[in-house]
């Protein structure tokens, strides 16, 4: 059984298929890029895949449970976490303050009243790992608002590495950043502990290349191919859903 | 409230500095406190009601400056701590202080925990909406069961006993204010603490980005309804208060009026600071009480002019000019 | 029987009064989405407009209902470019904040001038007498503002419907630098929408004197009435707006007649329940 996989999802909305059929799976450690052209149903495969949405029929399991009718928070507490493409954070926050918050919230402790993560030493210590990690130690006390988008982007990945996840869907983590900055992003992915999953929606082909060991390609809400990179570029129905009639 | 470029690794004892922070601000709080009773020996009805009043206030900064839900109807809980406080004693005579103070809390928090319950459901414009139409029933409902509550007379005939036994309410009203300082330090704290907790930041956060917190995992609904009973019992406390202060409780302190002033207050002072609900009050609350003596319809012109003013002009409110006036003023020292 | 025809009839006159007034803020919080709360503070003022043609200068009442309109939209016109403009586009609680401010002055400035008293609109002999229509009598003032009611919606269905000038208003909205580049005069439009609804005001606040009396606090008394009517419909919706204020015109008549001990309770209950069910009103688009 796989950590994590999808079986036969289907979404339909009005008389459009947006999501055909779509199965596949992910192991420990996986490097996966999910790529397609524009309106291919990419987000709304994250969105299925998160809970966001429900599926007309099929099933998403996650470490032989079937996760379907959980809710999004359900999910992410099983282990299963995003990263957004637009940056969302918390704009008056500060870096600190939002790996803060996620490790208090993967320990359950982000409801508590009368407490302070600045006097809980094993908190501030596993803080201080991942904000070094990604060299976001330096910026710790600044609120977001003043910081960089290149940093932003990094702290985007601090957080989902702050929950710990089994399963990280990562939605175009180097969106919006010039090439120069998207480095900084490979190295911080290059981080990620070695046995988690990783499924990364991304449209830069290098990036891809570079980091997956797999792809999988989405068109017309269908799975189109699923295997190494090498092979996609040469794949035909590939050439054909992104080049169109061009390619014949 | 922007902070300066330290790294985590040389401060660790920033939450020492906070505590000190704390000290600091709860002196200089009694020393206001201390000058006021000192320069209006006369006007301890009105210092007292101000800081009944703050305390609705700082409840309505916990819901929509800390957690970013917009109410137009939060004298319900207001309101809710005054009735039950005040039932209690006139209807009951359970005229202790301190236990009308604690009824109070725990009836405001019940009623935030449930109007909160329906407010929540709806988004801006309809959260606004839903807001309003549970302080309307709420002000209905009082004037309805007049038995209870006296209905538009108002309810009379309350009469609490000294404080711990030894301290009568006078005439002049020494007892009343000192309790209502001592409740506001309590207060201060309290929430000073509840905004830098973990579950402070996680309301800020759904306040800036609700997705966000679904996505870390974290209840969005369930968080806000805590808060809102946490901010009721704060709002509760006020309305005991007042009761315990005055001696009556009026259907005005259930009123969408109230409420829409309390969210003036706010705004005028600052909103998501502590600060800024207690200055907003202090200023609009004494302002009102000078123009009205004079012509109640000149005050509303000056505060709709001011309104207007703050909004344009100083958004972040009377705290936050102060604070970018200061932080000016350092830049330009360093 | 005969009371609930009487019912039927007071609260179709009643609901046909909330809708001339509110549907122009349910333009201007559908269409330009803004949170109007000096709306009423506008049907106020054409109420006074009205009230003192007619009884210090004795003008015929058309005549000062056409006044009204023009005068409230004139002093409307300033305040749309020098304040209204510039939270288009703002948080919901800014807009609210702003307008709740011009609320408040406007009540102030409106005591100042006119006096702290309710003011009547001399109506002319035809509106003034009842009218029989068969199972009871009805003042004729409320057939009048019904009338006005139907013609109100025919015609801004006609203005949304078979007119370009809506379309031009929603990509100014959505869009404010792309409808420039298109040629539309976005600053003009929002203009005239403004002006629209603000003249729709006046004239409910005109139409509607005889139920909604004419005094300071007008502005503030109904201000949560028209808001709320507007969110129960739908906010840019004529036939939600249509429907909520006869529904809510007649939960609030037959809870008059009936219990009036509750007062409003029954109104605000119903909103409850409808806000509640329908989040974005009954006839509203989803966001």
């Amino acid at each position: 059984m796989s950590l994590f996989s999808i079986r036969n999802l289907n979404k339909h909305f009005g008389g459009l298929a947006v999501t055909d059929h779509v199965s596949f799976s992910l192991e420990k450690g996986n490097r996966v890029a999910l790529i397609g052209p524009n309106g291919a149903g990419k987000t709304t495969l994250v969105n299925l895949v998160t809970g966001h949405i429900k599926p007309d029929s099929g099933e998403v399991f996650l470490d032989n449970q079937n996760i379907t009718s959980l809710s999004p928070s359900a999910r992410v507490k099983a282990g299963l976490v995003r990263s957004f493409q637009v940056t969302r954070l918390f704009s008056e926050m500060t870096p600190e303050e939002h790996v803060a918050l996620a490790i208090l919230q993967r320990r359950g402790r982000s409801g508590h009243i009368f407490a302070h993560y600045r006097a809980m030493p094993e908190v501030m210590a596993e803080l201080r790992d991942i904000l070094g990690l990604l060299n976001l130690d330096a910026l710790a006390r600044i609120p977001v608002s003043d910081i960089a988008y290149g940093q932003q982007r990094l702290l985007e990945i601090a957080l989902v590495m702050a929950l710990r996840p089994k399963v990280l869907l990562l939605d175009e983590p180097a969106a919006g950043l010039p090439s120069t900055d998207t480095v900084l992003i490979e190295k911080a992915l290059a981080q990620l502990p070695p046995d988690l999953a990783v499924l990364m929606i991304e449209h830069d082909m290098d990036f891809v290349f570079r980091f997956a060991q797999r792809v999988i390609v989405l068109a017309a809400g269908a799975v189109i191919f699923d295997g190494t990179p090498q092979a996609v570029a040469a794949d035909a129905r590939v050439r054909e859903a992104y080049l169109g009639s061009y390619a014949a | 409230m922007t902070g300066f470029p330290v790294s985590a690794a040389t401060t660790p004892n920033l939450w020492q500095r906070s505590a000190r922070a704390d000290a600091i601000a709860v002196l200089v709080v009694a020393a206001t406190a201390l000058v006021l009773f000192l320069l209006f020996p006369q006007s301890l009805a009105l210092l007292t009601r101000i800081v009944a009043i703050m305390l609705l206030v700082l409840s309505l900064d916990l819901v929509t400056g800390y957690s970013g839900v917009a109410t137009l109807g939060h004298a319900t809980v207001f309101g809710a701590g005054a009735y039950a406080a005040g039932i209690l004693a006139a209807r009951f005579g359970v005229a202790d202080p301190l236990l009308m103070l604690a009824i109070g809390a725990l009836a405001g928090a019940l009623a935030g925990g449930v109007s909160s319950l329906v407010i929540l459901r709806g988004h801006g414009l309809g959260q606004l909406v839903l807001s309003i139409a549970i302080v309307q029933l709420a002000h209905e409902m009082a004037n309805k069961f007049s038995s209870w509550t006296g209905g538009s007379d108002g309810l009379s005939g309350i009469m609490p006993s000294p404080l711990f036994g030894l301290f009568r309410f006078d005439l002049w009203g020494r007892t009343g204010y000192w309790l209502a300082v001592a409740l506001l330090i309590i207060v201060f704290l309290v929430l000073r603490a509840v905004v830098r907790s973990p579950f402070g930041m996680l309301c800020r956060g759904i306040k800036q980005d609700p997705v966000r917190v679904r996505a870390m995992g974290a209840p969005v609904y369930f968080t806000l309804v805590k808060m809102y009973a946490i901010a009721g019992a704060v709002a509760g406390l006020g309305g005991a208060l007042s009761a315990i202060s005055t001696k009556v409780v009026g259907l005005d302190s259930l009123s969408f009026s109230l409420s829409a002033e309390a969210l003036v207050m706010l705004v005028l002072g600052g909103t998501g600071k502590i600060f800024g609900a207690m200055l907003g009050t202090i200023v609009f609350v004494w302002f009102e009480d000078i123009v009205s003596a004079i012509n109640p319809f000149h005050w509303l012109t000056i505060v709709g002019v001011l309104l207007v003013v703050v909004v344009l002009f100083a958004p972040k409110g009377l705290v936050g000019a102060i604070e970018s006036v200061v932080s000016r003023m350092r830049g330009r020292k360093t | 029987m005969q009371t609930i025809l009487s019912i039927g009839a007071d609260a179709l006159a009643y609901g046909m009064v909330l809708f001339v007034i509110s549907i122009g803020l349910s333009l201007t919080m559908g269409l330009m989405k803004v949170v109007n709360l000096a709306h009423g503070a506008f049907a106020m003022i054409g109420g006074y407009i009205a009230s003192y043609l007619t009884q210090q200068m004795g003008l015929h009442f058309g005549f000062a209902m056409l006044a009204a309109v023009l005068g409230t939209v004139l002093i409307a016109i300033p305040l749309e470019r020098l304040l209204y403009r510039r939270i288009y586009g703002a948080p919901e609680l800014t807009q609210v904040l702003m307008t709740i401010g011009i609320t408040f002055a406007i009540i102030g400035i409106a005591n100042f001038l006119m006096g702290p008293t309710l003011k009547t609109i001399a109506l002319p002999p035809e509106l003034q007498g009842p009218v029989d229509i068969g199972f009871r009598t009805i003042a004729a003032h409320k057939l009048f503002a019904a009338a006005v009611g139907i013609v109100v919606a025919g015609a801004l269905w006609f203005l949304i419907e078979r007119t370009p000038f809506v379309v031009r208003l929603r990509a100014s909205v959505d869009d404010a630098a792309m409808a420039g580049a298109l040629g539309v005069r976005t600053r003009m439009v929002y203009a005239v929408s403004f002006a629209v609804a603000i003249g729709l005001a006046a004239l409910g606040g005109v139409v509607g004197a005889q139920l909604l009396p004419i005094e300071p606090y007008y502005a503030l008394r109904y201000m949560v009435t028209f808001l709320v009517v507007v969110s129960v419909g739908g906010a840019g919706s004529i036939p939600g707006a249509l429907i909520a204020c006869l529904l809510l015109g007649a939960v609030e008549t037959t809870g008059r007649y009936l219990m009036p001990e509750f007062g409003e309770f029954f109104f605000y209950l119903a909103v409850i329940a409808i806000v509640c069910i329908f989040p974005n009103g009954l006839l509203g688009r989803a966001k």
